[in-house]
């Protein structure tokens, strides 16, 4: 059985205890929310796109560790990044997280995920993988509403 | 018959499961409850020797089948001593059994701006349905509100009631624990001119139920929470009410007459019985009454009393102001069930820690969001317990809590 030092990993409870970007923008940045119907965890993404950047991005909301974290380490790894490229790291995370819809893709090994490695173990406890995606699932939708 | 837990126990075979070479220690009973031997044998004893349509063929085994399966509703009817089994009405869960009542009978009696009564410690089952009739026919909820220890606030009642044509409210909180004064608040929406509704999902399983001297209209429970298979939800209601009801489904079984140009209906029961339902379960049902009969309510509800009272001091004393359990404090106004929030610890690590040590809890919003408003939190940690639970059980859970510290 896996245990629990598998799921809470120190940079995650690091991430969870001090989340980093928490907080609001104002517009013209747009934000989306996600909820996880299945523990009531919300949570609200914002994101300023600007000449094709990814300028900013916040998060707030309410969740447990592993939502709160992804979250938060999820902000710092597509902060200032170019909107193609922030797809390509929510890509690789799903892929991660056994998730990815698109079964024939090949993983793109260029892309380092750095911390987020340490979310690895959450799939070894199949329950927490929506807690672990709803911020990029989020992130998606803001981008969607970033194009509008 | 005198009560012994252990004896209890050894009748649930889940229990003396093995996970991970622990115990399992089960918690999650307000959520669906394990099942006695009887219930299981009961269930594949039909499969294999009796299984066959109901209400439909005329051979023997077919005949013996819809016996066995009206057995179980003459059975339900003596448990909660309706005055006729025809008045039990089988559905696939409490849930339908409650769209069914506020759909069917909603539709012949309610009209735009008709107020409708619930409470704020409602399961989803009991608010969506009525927000669907309200975007169907325009009808307006009410709500009683709570007090600060999670009882109903009674204070305004009569005003609440005023023009009301229903009011539905659960027995027993599935949230709270708090149980409701049913037969009190029947008799005032009575004064009032409304019919009740009572939510029983909570209440059925775990302490006696007399439909008559709670002065209900219609009650719905669950057969899954009752140690009964799951597939099944009842449905009681007063034989007058229950025919005046126009059909919530239609097809085989609820008719007398099916023409090119329209169809009669059949009589209750059969006429909210469309389909083939859920047969050997409705049939084990009968099973997990005649279990909780023999072992007896007023003991089932006095052991929970118990392990009430041992939970809020065992709890409250090792962990004082770091637990925050919800509801009332006195056991003799509640059920087995606690939610809590414990250490600022979110509910769905605290349950993932619990798990470690088998103890199973629910994590969530336990389908009452607008209760988890109230209270202040998206989703909160539940631990219920049922005749077969122990008070070394309750030491488990405080003892696996106590570890969760460790890590946040
Ligand atoms: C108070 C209450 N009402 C309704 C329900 C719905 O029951 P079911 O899931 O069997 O339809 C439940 C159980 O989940 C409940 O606790």
């Amino acid at each position: 059985m896996a245990g629990l030092e598998d799921l809470y990993r120190e940079i995650i409870l690091d991430h969870y205890r001090t989340p980093r970007n928490r907080g609001e923008l104002e517009a013209p940045a747009v934000s989306a929310e996600g909820h996880n119907p299945l523990c009531g965890d919300e949570i609200r993404i914002f994101i300023d796109v600007k000449d094709g950047l990814v300028s900013d991005v916040r998060f707030n909301g309410s969740g447990c560790s592993i939502s709160q974290s992804s979250a938060s380490m999820m902000t710092t790894a597509v902060k200032g990044k170019p909107v193609e490229q922030v797809r390509a790291i929510v890509k690789r995370f799903k892929q991660m997280m056994t998730i990815d819809e698109d079964e024939n893709s090949s993983i793109d090994e260029s892309i380092n995920l750095g911390d987020l490695e340490a979310l690895q173990g959450v799939v070894k406890f199949p329950v927490r993988i929506k807690c672990a995606t709803l911020g990029w699932n989020t992130l998606l939708d803001a981008l969607v509403e970033s194009d509008k | 018959m005198t009560f012994d837990v252990t004896t209890i126990r050894k009748d649930f075979p889940v229990l003396h499961r093995l996970v991970n070479d622990k115990p399992l220690v089960y918690l999650d009973s307000a959520n669906t409850s394990q099942k006695p031997q009887v219930v299981i044998d009961a269930l594949s004893h039909f499969m294999e020797t009796g299984y066959a349509p109901i209400n439909r063929s005329a051979y023997q085994l077919a005949a013996k089948a819809t016996d066995a399966y009206e057995a179980t509703r003459s059975a339900l009817a003596t448990f909660i001593n309706a005055p006729k089994a025809n008045e039990v009405v089988f559905t696939k869960n409490a849930t339908e059994a409650l769209n069914l009542v506020i759909m069917s009978w909603g539709q012949a009696n309610l009209k735009a701006g008709d107020t409708v009564l619930l409470t704020h410690m409602e399961h989803h089952a009991n608010i969506v349905p009525w927000h669907m009739l309200v975007a169907e026919r325009g009808i307006q909820l009410r709500w009683v509100p709570l007090t600060s220890d999670g009882q109903l606030d009674l204070t305004n009642l009569d005003e609440l009631l005023k023009g009301v044509k229903a009011f539905s409210f659960t027995s027993m909180s599935n949230v709270l624990g708090t149980i409701n004064p049913v037969q009190h608040l029947c008799a005032a929406a009575h004064k009032a001119g409304a019919i009740t509704i009572v939510d029983a999902c909570q209440s059925v399983p775990h302490q006696p139920t007399d439909v008559q001297k709670l002065g209900a209209d219609f009650m719905v429970f669950s057969s899954h929470k009752m140690c009964g298979p799951s597939g099944v939800g009842v449905l009681w209601g007063r034989e007058s009410l229950l025919e005046a009801m126009p059909p919530f489904l239609g097809g085989g079984n609820m008719i007398a007459d099916v023409r090119l140009d329209g169809f009669t209906t059949a009589e209750v029961p059969a006429k909210f019985e469309a389909g083939t339902p859920a047969i050997a379960e409705v049939v084990a049902l009968s099973s997990a009454v005649q279990y909780l009969t023999q072992v007896g309510m007023h003991n089932v509800r006095q052991h929970e009393i118990e392990l009430s009272t041992y939970v809020l001091n065992t709890l409250n004393a090792r962990f004082g102001d770091d637990i925050t359990i919800h509801g009332p404090i006195n056991p003799e106004l509640r059920g087995a069930t606690f939610s809590f929030a414990f250490r600022g610890i979110h509910p769905h690590d605290l349950s993932q820690v619990l798990d470690q040590t088998n103890v199973c809890v629910r994590a969530g919003h336990h389908c009452a969001k607008p209760l988890m408003k109230i209270l202040g939190a998206n989703a909160t940690v539940r631990a219920s317990f049922y005749l077969y639970n122990t008070t070394q059980e309750v030491d488990a859970l405080a003892d696996a809590l106590d570890s969760a510290s460790d890590i946040f």
